[in-house]
């Protein structure tokens, strides 16, 4: 039974994973490179007139456009780092090998409990756990781009599992409960990060532009539910599968 | 509630085993996700960002 719980996770996830490297590679890190550039000082947000950065040339800009602003807004980030990316596509997969075992964990608890799981329920597992790990805890930290102003990283840390697994056990008491007298605490405990709130800078100081740092978000998010869609129907089909 | 107890019986998966396979996934996640061990954190920074983990 336990090679069975981790072969459906492992396969799962490193399927999972490797669908979300290949997405955050070519929605994302081109994002997060421009973002860097900010981050490093090579590109400056509301550079003034005149104010060239000519080390920036060789990296970002097109001299066929007018100098500063326009011409940053748009730079070129293709190519692959493969020492860079090939680790990003490793850890992607161990993050999302992990979420599975977690995943079918709690799969398998569902059983023991008398809760059929089909191959088809993976697509709710999957957006479930999309909801408990990125977009609970999105609500109250979005998904950084680097260089952004941030709280300290134990606090932050710690709001973030607290709210994953709040948000976790919120979602199990609305799947499986039978009255309100699971559903009125799961809406407690959903919502309880964030009345508490999650820690945030003092000061909001930051050199990257808004703009970036929403279209990061909104694509972290994206690759997110998709990745986890993706990690739901493989996981609940594959141990569906090796029950028969 | 016999027929329902029985084939429920037949699919049950031992808590133990539950237990260790969600241990190793819990371990798995802080490692990859949120320890702040200087190598990791610099090995795993692009997917930390993407996947919304707090970083930095």
């Amino acid at each position: 039974m336990l090679s069975r719980l981790l072969s459906s996770a492992l396969i799962a996830g490193a399927a999972a994973g490797l669908i979300a490297a290949l997405l955050q590679l070519g929605f994302v890190q081109p994002v997060l490179l421009h973002a860097e550039l900010y981050e490093g000082g090579e590109l400056t947000h509301f550079a003034a007139p005149g104010d060239h950065h000519h080390d920036a040339a060789d990296i970002a800009h097109d001299h066929d456009h007018a100098e500063g602003a326009a011409a940053a807004a748009h730079p070129d980030m293709g190519g692959l780092d493969l020492s860079r990316d090939g680790l990003s596509v490793l850890f992607s997969i161990l993050v999302y090998a992990g979420y599975a075992l977690l995943l079918v964990a709690a799969i398998a608890l569902a059983e023991n409990r008398g809760h059929a799981v089909t191959a088809r329920q993976g697509l709710l597992w999957g957006v479930a756990g999309f909801v408990a790990v990125q977009l609970a805890p999105a609500f109250g930290l979005a998904p950084e781009l680097p260089g952004m102003a941030a709280a300290d990283i134990t606090q932050r840390e710690i709001w973030w599992l607290a709210t994953v697994a709040l948000s976790a056990v919120a979602l199990w008491l609305i799947a499986f409960g039978k009255s309100w007298a699971a559903w009125a605490p799961a809406i407690v405990l959903a919502a309880l990060p964030h009345l508490v709130g999650a820690p945030h800078p003092a000061e909001l100081t930051g050199p990257t532009p808004p703009e970036l740092a929403a279209q990061f978000a909104g694509r972290a998010l994206g690759v997110g539910l998709v990745a986890w869609v993706a990690l739901g129907l493989l996981t609940t089909t594959l141990w569906s599968r090796g029950r028969a | 509630m016999t027929t329902l107890s029985r084939a429920s019986a037949a699919v049950s998966t031992s808590l133990r085993d539950i237990f260790i396979v969600a241990a190793i996934g819990a371990v798995l996640v802080f490692t990859a996700g949120l320890a702040q061990s200087e190598t990791l954190h610099d090995a795993a920074h692009d997917v930390r960002h993407a996947t919304g983990f707090p970083c930095h």
